[in-house]
């Protein structure tokens, strides 16, 4: 069934919500500023007709909530609905983000929680809550890293080292840095290859970007060696922090060497991903690198008065925690590198992280790493012992994620986009695909620790009749998805067309 | 522990499966000394307990509810119709992800081509982008794309000083790496003859707001002007805008602006201490592609039936990495998808009776304040929903005061954004402000600059 767009159901004359009467005199408009009032190009429509509208548009989607999203590299664990209601508190949803500061203690005393609970889970010295999503994150770490080197008057480094595994959002951000991107190659056992970094490393280099556990599912078997090589040439590594589901609690990544790291608040620590944002991305840094944090942090009134320069090193404080005597306060670091976007952070999203972090603590979310990695290991095993799909190093334990490829034996002519297209028939989001780009026709695959065992099992035997149709009815799998709301879509054409907009 | 299926009995059988005897062997990777860190955390708490210690927190704070609030500034206290929580909360929506596969993600596909439209109609504009993080990234992008037009051989970025200090603020942390010339907004003198005076052939792009961040608008006349002038020197027009205000005035597209763009919070996102929020982004159709962010477009599938997938996925960052426009990866979807179902319910009339009201309420409360002693209401510009005040006190005693007396927040402080409009407060009227509340501001204001005064005498 096609629903026609908000335009097509529009009916001229058709009202929604009445605000009440106006209760002031009306002032005259200037003149010839004023747009005509029929020419408003909004569409006109009953209340029910949006409900309607939008209910049905909501029965198109595939989600967690209806169904299993193993989308690898995204994180797709399910969202606890008590986030939801914690994050629309009226004492959180109605506060305005330029109020001073004594009104708003409750959330100034949430964020600097957090800012703590996160410094704790990761090691890091300082983090800042500010930037929007994890991409925003990222862009700050590598502005930061650029200005420490700068500001130590070291202006030969212009170069960033990126895995050739990693998110294609490393190099964008590093480019927007104003810095150059060097690829590294990965090693044979999908580690990042130490002869080639070695031979990168020299006093050009402002840093190394990595992402640990890496894109292709792998802990890096040699990071201690890869973070100390990358220090004693001057240089600082940048930790991706998209893969924390799965060493959360298992280990610290500012223990292995990383110097800073963005935390995607919306794979990790369980925030709804919205249908595509809005995200969180908080950053993290050790000591040296904490007076460039892009601001306002909330800081404790009585160190910023104390230690004007470090306020944001809390440690010690989050054992006591804020309480009456305790003003919180905003507060940027002396060399900032500015702020990255309005006011604070994406508030909403920090309310159902820090709820998450308080519902699970230390120990759950050890759990939630033991299972994120148990689930991938368990789906692995059950995809290699059937020997339908080849796994991009096969031979290692994964982490929270693997690689299986779309190379099916007797089935050529089928490709991962046909496989993935069918397991939506069988009632499956396919997994992330064509990614890491290093692996032919990848099907990165994510489990998350929420699915369970039967969950898992019944996706395993769907990927394992598919492998059976596409050697004996290929077409089946060409012409997929047959259930979807719609056949396969034209993606050259949408691209060639480019519309955009239809009124 | 919570959000976990498996039963122990389950992780025995499928560690056996994967042929391992424990957990912890799964992480043998992990060198060895760093290995299950101590993690100082609280105590994990339960749903109740979550719910009573996050009510508590939440309960500390003075929210909108609780007080009567004229401080915009950027962020916006104005009605959402019920319909936009409850239909923006089916979890089919915010439970999914960006949309990679179109054939199952047509929901969210196709509210964002209503979005994509909606703001396009709205500003006047050919196109519209899915959303950036917020009105100030979304300043930043601006004036990336318009470096990207000029190919990179322009480095001037010309900025109004009546732009949102936060968006200028974040325009120049983007672009630090960039070795760019950012000049203009250093003088709250540098009216458009200004501006215009500092284009030359270097520059790449102008900036200005909308109304403006003091809530002054500028005409259309105006604003054709200063586009003819900044297109004959070869740059493009950026104008950030107050979408609620496009419900009464001429959009920026009728007057010649390249991009518009700015904070969408307005149309039916909470307040929610800042975020989050999302940036809107509307331009020509033949600069798209010198964009940065997602955008959906309108296909067919094999039946030829319509459907909607995400589109010139070739500037982006998974695919052309380092030569992307932008590493914009997570956006703001499930915001946009609140501002659409807000345009859709509100639609042509609720839209312009909404900016109507605004503009109203905001006069009427002008007009008020103008009379008072002492007060006196900046500017001989028309406005829109925001207005600056000069008081004839200090600005911290007053608020003080008309928060303690009378739970009332008058304004923003314009102190620190513009130290020469000191003693000033930029004041914010919207729909929410009934006239009682408008009236007992101007008590409160009257008391508050006779108590003060006779204290600075005493």
């Amino acid at each position: 069934m096609i629903e026609p767009t908000v335009y097509e159901i529009s009916s001229p004359g058709r009202t929604g919500p009445r605000l009440p009467e106006l209760d002031v005199p009306e002032a005259p408009l200037p003149e010839g500023y004023v747009r005509d009032a029929e020419q408003l190009p909004l569409p006109e429509l009953s209340e029910l007709d949006v409900v309607r509208h939008f209910v049905r548009l909501s029965q198109k989607n595939m989600s967690i909530d209806t169904n299993f999203y193993p989308l690898g590299s995204c994180t797709m664990k399910y969202n606890p609905k008590v986030n939801e209601l914690t994050a629309g508190l009226a004492g959180f949803a109605q506060i305005h983000p330029l109020q001073d500061t004594d009104l708003v203690q409750g959330a100034m005393q949430l964020m600097f929680e957090l800012q703590v609970y996160l410094a704790e889970i990761s090691g890091f010295d300082a983090v800042t809550l500010q930037p929007a999503a994890g991409a925003q994150g990222e862009l700050a770490g590598v502005l930061m890293m650029r200005k420490y080197h700068l500001d130590r008057g070291d202006n030969k480094r212009k170069k960033i080292l990126v895995p050739d595994s990693a998110h294609g959002t490393n190099p964008a951000s590093t480019t927007m840095s104003g810095l150059e991107v060097v690829e590294l190659p990965s090693d044979d056992r999908g580690n990042l290859d130490l002869a080639a970094l070695k031979e990168n490393l020299d006093e050009t280099v402002v840093g190394l970007m990595l992402t640990n556990p890496n894109t292709l599912g792998l802990f890096e078997e040699h990071i201690l060696e890869v973070t100390r090589l990358v220090h004693d040439s001057g240089g600082l590594v940048y930790g991706d922090g998209a893969n924390l589901n799965a060493i959360v609690g298992i280990c610290k990544p500012a223990e292995l060497g990383i110097d800073v790291m963005h935390f995607n608040l919306h794979k990790t620590f369980s925030t709804p991903h919205g249908g595509g944002g809005p995200g969180a991305g908080p950053v993290g840094v050790v000591e040296k690198l904490a007076s460039f944090l892009p601001g306002p942090l909330v800081a404790l009134e009585a160190i910023v008065d104390e230690e004007p320069g470090l306020p944001f090193l809390a440690g010690p404080l989050a054992e006591e925690g804020p309480t009456d005597l305790h003003r919180l306060v905003w507060y940027t670091p002396s060399k900032s590198i500015g702020r990255v976007r309005s006011f604070a952070g994406n508030f909403g999203v920090l309310v159902r992280a820090y709820t998450y972090i308080r519902m699970l603590g230390a120990e759950g979310l050890r759990r939630v790493a033991e299972n994120a990695v148990l689930n991938a290991n368990y789906l692995k095993a059950r995809l290699q012992g059937e020997g339908s799909y080849p796994i991009a190093f096969s031979d290692r334990t994964c982490m929270h994620e693997f690689v299986a490829q779309g190379i099916l034996e007797g089935a050529s002519g089928v490709h991962t986009l046909d496989i993935s297209k069918r397991l939506m028939d069988y009632g499956f989001h396919p997994p992330t695909v064509y990614f890491p780009l290093i692996v032919k026709e990848a099907l990165m695959i994510e489990p998350t620790e929420t699915e369970s065992k039967e969950a898992l099992d019944l996706f395993a035997d769907a990927l394992i009749a598919i492998a059976g149709e596409a050697r004996t009815d290929p077409d089946l799998l060409h012409e997929a998805p047959h259930q979807a709301p719609v056949r396969r879509l034209d993606e050259v054409r949408a691209a060639r067309q480019a519309i955009f907009c239809r009124r | 522990m919570p959000f976990i299926a498996t039963t122990d009995e389950e992780r025995a059988e499928m560690l056996a499966e994967i042929g391992v005897e424990r957990i912890e062997d799964l992480f043998l990777d992990v060198p060895e000394l760093f290995r299950y860190p101590p993690m100082n955390l609280p105590e994990p708490l339960s749903e109740l307990e979550a719910i009573r210690d996050l009510g508590s927190l939440a309960g500390a704070n003075e929210s909108g509810e609780d007080l009567s609030s004229f401080i915009g500034a950027g962020a916006y206290h104005h009605f959402s119709p019920s319909v936009v929580n409850f239909l923006a909360g089916r979890s089919e929506f915010y439970s999914a992800y960006t949309p990679y596969q179109a054939e199952v993600s047509q929901g969210t596909l196709q509210a964002i081509f209503e979005y994509q439209t909606m703001i396009a109609a709205l500003t006047g504009m050919d196109v519209a982008n899915a959303s950036h993080y917020d009105g100030a990234t979304a300043t930043a992008e601006a004036v990336i794309m318009a470096l990207n037009m000029a190919r990179g051989r322009r480095k001037r970025i010309v900025l109004s000083p009546t732009v949102n200090a936060q968006y200028r603020e974040v325009v120049r942390t983007y672009t630090q790496g960039m070795d760019l010339d950012i000049v203009g907004d250093g003088d709250l003198d540098n009216d458009f003859h200004a501006l215009i005076d500092l284009c030359n052939d270097d520059t790449a792009i102008v900036v200005v707001q909308n109304p403006d961040f003091l809530g002054q608008l500028h005409s259309p006349a105006e604003m054709q002007d200063l586009a003819n002038a900044v297109h004959a020197a070869g740059a493009v027009l950026a104008v950030a805008v107050d979408l609620i205000s496009l419900g009464l005035f001429t959009p920026p597209g009728d007057y010649g602006a390249d991009i518009v763009m700015g904070e969408g919070q307005s149309l039916g996102n909470a307040i929610s201490f800042g975020g989050p929020y999302l940036g809107f982004f509307a331009m020509r159709q033949k600069d798209v592609r010198r964009s940065a962010g997602r955008i959906a477009g309108e296909t067919v599938d094999a039946d030829d039936n319509t459907g909607y997938v995400l589109t010139l996925n070739t500037r982006e960052q998974h695919i052309r990495r380092g030569r992307a426009t932008s590493n914009i990866c997570t956006n703001q979807a499930w915001n946009a998808l609140m501002a659409s179902i807000y345009l859709a319910v509100m639609g042509k009339h609720g839209l312009r009776s909404v900016a109507e009201q605004c503009y109203h309420k905001a006069h009427y409360a002008a007009a008020r304040i103008n009379e008072l002693d002492g007060f006196e209401v900046l500017g001989s510009r028309p406005f829109f929903k925001e207005f600056v005040i000069r008081c004839p006190v200090d600005v911290s005693d007053l608020k003080d005061y008309l928060l303690t007396e009378w739970g009332v927040l008058p304004g923003y402080d314009l102190t620190g954004d513009y130290p020469d409009l000191g003693q000033c407060l930029l004041v914010c009227v919207t729909e929410m402000n009934s006239r009682q509340e408008i009236d007992d501001l101007v008590e409160a204001l009257t008391q508050a600059a006779s108590v003060l005064t006779v204290e600075v005498v005493v």
